[in-house]
């Protein structure tokens, strides 16, 4: 594997665009990409040195409108191509003037970029508010102020099973020699809009693991899916929202 | 003095922690920022509660020229700017500044003009008081540091 990564790399220098491809597969590492919503300047720079010190790559904008436009959702312009953007997480907070996170997880959930979790941040402890985004789609609700032991949480049942996703998306079908010790079960085929992450700082995995005894996600982790399309996510929302509505 | 004053420095920012955990002042939140920073971001808390206090100004000045206003009735836009202090102040660990926010937003989400002048006056009291202790916190943070560099001098 190594020596396919090191050949590619040799050959790049002749043909650019043919290998291009191949890189990707033999990099163990795959950074998660996360888009972060939030309109108080003091919980973005929070909330982005929280992703960041659990290795994920992080962009903040102040406004449902500002991510749409970053994910090339908005109706201006549509003409922008979006092959070269790759999100794998958006995490938003719900009250916002403007466009709410609950609007913003609707335009998402209605869009391309369907398949990309949604999580909801809000200060209040809502249970209607929670059932309302957990029913339009979103991954999961965290309360604030976030702590670091729920971005790791998060990340850990998210990708850490999975840390393949974003290999088998979009271009290359090719069939890896296994390289995961993670998880035995393949990888599912997710359609996304966006195309391989070539991430400079390949970051090593993070190694944190749930450590509250309420993390739930492992429990769940052997309940059938009702997520078409995923086979690998977690579980129904509304089984969450009643583990959520235990923890409360 | 500055090689051997270390260890006293650290426990004076212990004792000033304890007591203003003591006192309500700041929450676990406040050590959840202290668990972000690291050598790669080695003045994270410094830097996040300076955009906290630049903010919050911002914030007293506002709710103070909406009192102020003979004509004020306002109350929503008082009721934004609360829920952004009670934001920030609550990503910060700010808890007794937060407290008070959520009695002012009481106040005015009944349209007492009184009680919201009153809730102002804590307010303003409460965030000079957090302001001053944390400024405290970070000097005695600067001196360790420089006690420490002096201690441990860096060999070429």
């Amino acid at each position: 594997m190594a020596r396919n990564g090191m050949f590619s790399r040799r050959r790049r220098a002749e043909k650019v665009e043919e290998y291009d491809e191949l890189l990707p597969l033999t990099e163990a590492t795959h950074e998660v990409h996360v888009l972060a919503v939030d309109d108080s300047l003091v919980d973005r720079i929070v909330i982005e040195r929280l992703l960041k010190i659990t290795s994920c790559k992080v962009t903040t904008v102040d406004s449902g409108m500002r991510a749409l436009k970053y994910l090339g959702l908005d109706e201006e312009e549509s003409s922008v191509t979006i092959d070269d953007l790759k999100v794998d997480l958006i995490i938003t907070d719900y009250c916002m003037p403007g466009m709410t996170g609950y609007d913003l997880l609707k335009k998402i959930k209605g869009s391309s970029f369907r398949e990309v979790p949604v999580v909801i941040m809000s200060s209040e402890n809502v249970l209607a508010r929670i059932d309302r985004c957990l029913e339009e789609g979103a991954e999961d609700f965290l309360l604030k102020p976030v702590k670091l032991a729920d971005v790791k949480r998060l990340k850990s049942y998210m990708f850490n099973e999975d840390r393949f996703r974003g290999e088998e998306k979009g271009m290359n079908k090719r069939k890896l020699p296994e390289s995961s010790s993670d998880d035995s079960s393949t990888p599912t085929l997710s359609p996304s809009p966006s195309s391989l992450d070539l991430s400079s700082t390949p970051s090593p995995p993070s190694t944190s693991s749930p450590s509250s005894p309420k993390a739930f996600s492992s429990s769940l982790s052997t309940d059938s899916p009702t997520h078409s399309t995923d086979s690998s996510m977690p579980s129904s929302p509304t089984r969450r929202l009643k583990m959520i509505s235990q923890d409360l | 003095m500055l090689g051997l004053g270390v260890e006293r420095l650290r426990g004076d920012m212990n004792r000033l922690l304890a007591l203003l955990f003591h006192q309500g002042v700041l929450d676990e939140q406040f050590l959840q920022l202290q668990q972000l920073q690291d050598e790669s971001s080695p003045n994270f808390v410094s830097e996040v509660v300076n955009i906290y206090f630049q903010e919050s100004e911002k914030l007293l000045r506002n709710l103070r020229s909406l009192l102020m206003d003979r004509e004020f009735s306002d109350y929503k836009k008082m009721g934004v700017h609360l829920n952004q202090f009670i934001g920030s102040s609550s990503s910060i660990g700010a808890k007794r500044v937060r407290n008070v926010c959520v009695a002012f937003r009481v106040a005015s989400e009944q349209n007492n003009r009184l009680g919201c002048l009153r809730a102002l006056e804590l307010l303003e009291h409460e965030y000079c008081y957090l302001k001053n202790k944390l400024h405290e916190l970070f000097q005695i943070e600067q001196q360790r540091l420089l006690a420490a560099a002096v201690r441990y001098p860096v060999q070429h």
